[in-house]
């Protein structure tokens, strides 16, 4: 037997612990939200019904079972409120992902063209904004898109508006928040791929008398094809369920899907309809998850 | 042959707008903390003052204590977890349940908070546990140790197996030639990963208002309700310190990776 293969039985016990972990605390929580989704509202602690009572006996679990019902789903399905909150998440979600590639895809391009030694630093140029606190970031545009922010005091001094801008509370502030709390997730692995490109392929193409334009279009940005992939996965699906941004950034005439889960679950303390829309919220993302699922384990595995 | 330079103007100047970008916003966000003024957007001097402020708010105070020992906490018992877990991965062969096992792992790396922090919340409720700390902590280990698991699994990728091999060749047992070939080699990405978990847990404010309990608010928890009411000078002084102190945790896991990637950066540890 070869070294490696004795190696791997201890290491497939290491699996036990997080496995366990990861079934109580990951999976197993699903089942919850698919169970409550699935009861009645109810005025009481915890606000549902019915509640397995395991103690009570076979009887009560089955009428328990009875009572379950699909009318969270269906109140979802039929109310304009959750339709259009989906339909805003998604529609959010695709043009933030496109202006992310489109404001990324330079940046990780410039990345990979520097010499080595630069591309360190610059990597970790990036990644730092990462480190430093989601919330922080939001509160610092706050700051600079407010009525008399420093945006609008320089707009004014330069002469290009006449009056403060209503920057707060619009989806364009939402956009630039977005942009700016994602944009490490898109450039790392554009700039991961470009990186590994031979300068060659680019070069053969521009000695072949191809001007710059074709040379990225038909060169360059097909070779990339596997990092916008895992760029655009990165970003999109959390976007789809975002909160913070949103709720401190944009208006609240209209709400996405992450906002109306959680007033129905804070403010209407309403479980089983919050516990429905998270269902929902996970089929519309579950082919895009299977697909990120697969390449970061192709990523991680082949090398 | 190599071209002279191959960074254009327009590569540079892509560069330098995409840096300031994500720089100047935290950069006015630091210099206004210290500003006299208390309108925050009129320039009144330097000043301490909005940190002396804060050094007297109680409840925020006990709010940044209780965010620390969460993030100590769920950073260590995640990077223990989650280094077991890259080592099943990455050297466990084929297992049963493999793939239902990283799915598990590199789903919640994406899963909309929203969604993990109510399942939690669920369970939590179901279980009857108490609402605090320790529900706080279980869900940011949960998160985090899967950042943890990518972190060391791209290390233990990148390594030269023949290393740990050779030490059993000349009659180590596993568990040995691991804790004394392969762990040491690790040890950079194993310390990356718990700075990364700590700053992530530091940082999330939507799964813990899911799983925290009444009287037991976070930092994130108590900046987003007061924000929510406006901007206050004073949140700009906290949200310095935490970006000061996430900048010290950046120098020691930068330390540590300029160790651990002597064979070149592979797989960004996002």
């Amino acid at each position: 037997m070869s070294a490696r293969r004795i190696f791997a039985r201890p290491a497939r016990f290491a699996a036990i612990a997080p496995y366990v972990w990861m079934v109580l605390f990951f999976l197993v929580p699903f089942g919850f939200v698919l169970k409550i989704s699935l009861s009645q509202t109810a005025i009481a602690q915890p606000p549902y019904e019915p509640v397995f009572d395991l103690t009570a006996g076979w009887t009560a679990i089955r009428s328990a079972f009875a009572a379950l019902s699909i009318d969270n789903f269906r109140l979802i399905a039929s109310d304009d409120l959750y339709v259009f909150a989906y339909l805003r998440s998604l529609t959010v979600a695709v043009t933030a992902t496109v202006l992310l590639l489109v404001i990324g895809y330079p940046i990780a391009y410039g990345m990979a063209r520097l010499p080595k030694r630069w591309q360190a630093v610059a990597m970790v140029l990036v990644i730092v904004p990462f480190w430093t606190s989601f919330l922080i970031r939001i509160y610092a545009w706050i700051n600079i898109l407010q009525h008399d922010g420093l945006l609008n005091q320089i707009l004014l001094a330069l002469h290009l508006v006449s009056q403060p801008v209503v920057w707060l509370s619009t989806d364009t502030a939402m956009y630039i928040g977005i942009v700016y709390s994602y944009l490490p997730f898109m450039i790392l692995p554009l700039y991961a791929t470009l990186a590994k490109m031979e300068p060659a392929l680019e070069e053969a193409a521009s000695d072949l008398g191809a001007p710059p334009w074709q040379v990225f279009w038909l060169v360059t940005f097909p070779l990339s094809l596997p990092g916008v992939g895992a760029g655009v996965l990165l970003c999109f699906i959390p976007v789809v369920g975002e909160f913070v941004i949103p709720d401190l950034l944009a208006g609240s005439n209209s709400l996405m899907i992450g906002q109306t889960l959680w007033l129905e679950f804070f403010t209407n303390k309403d479980w089983p309809v919050a516990s429905a829309a998270a269902i929902v919220l996970l089929v519309v993302l579950l082919a895009p998850l299977l697909l990120y699922e697969r390449l970061q384990r192709r990523q991680l595995e082949e090398q | 042959m190599r071209k002279a330079s191959r960074l254009s103007r327009f590569n540079i100047a892509s560069l330098a707008l995409g840096l300031a970008f994500l720089y100047l916003p935290i950069l006015i966000l630091v210099i206004y903390s210290f500003n006299a003024s208390r309108l925050v957007t009129v320039w009144g001097g330097w000043s301490l003052r909005w940190y002396h402020e804060f050094f007297a708010d109680r409840a925020m105070i006990e709010a940044s204590w209780m965010s620390l020992r969460v993030a100590v906490a769920s950073a260590t018992i995640a990077t223990l977890i989650g280094t077991l877990a890259a080592v099943a991965l990455s050297r466990g062969e084929r297992f049963r349940g493999r793939t239902l096992f990283s799915g598990m792992l590199y789903a919640p790396l994406v899963m909309p908070e929203v969604i993990t922090g109510l399942s939690l919340l669920l369970l939590f409720v179901a279980l009857n546990a108490e609402r605090g700390f320790w529900t706080v902590t279980i869900a940011h280990t949960t998160l985090t140790m899967c950042f943890v698991a990518v972190v060391v699994q791209s290390r233990l990728g990148s390594l030269d197996r023949s290393l740990e091999e050779a030490a059993m060749d000349l009659g180590c047992a596993p568990v040995r030639a691991f804790l004394s070939v392969t762990l040491p080699l690790i040890a950079p990405a194993i310390v990356a990963g718990w700075m990364l978990a700590f700053t992530l847990s530091l940082d999330d404010l939507v799964i813990a208002s899911f799983t925290t309990g009444p009287g037991s608010a976070t930092l994130p928890i108590r900046i987003y309700s007061e924000v929510r009411l406006g901007v206050k000078p004073e949140i700009n002084a906290i949200c310095t310190l935490v970006i000061a102190l996430i900048a010290v945790v950046i120098v020691i896991a930068s330390l540590a990776s300029k160790l651990s990637s002597s064979q070149g950066e592979s797989a960004a540890p996002l």
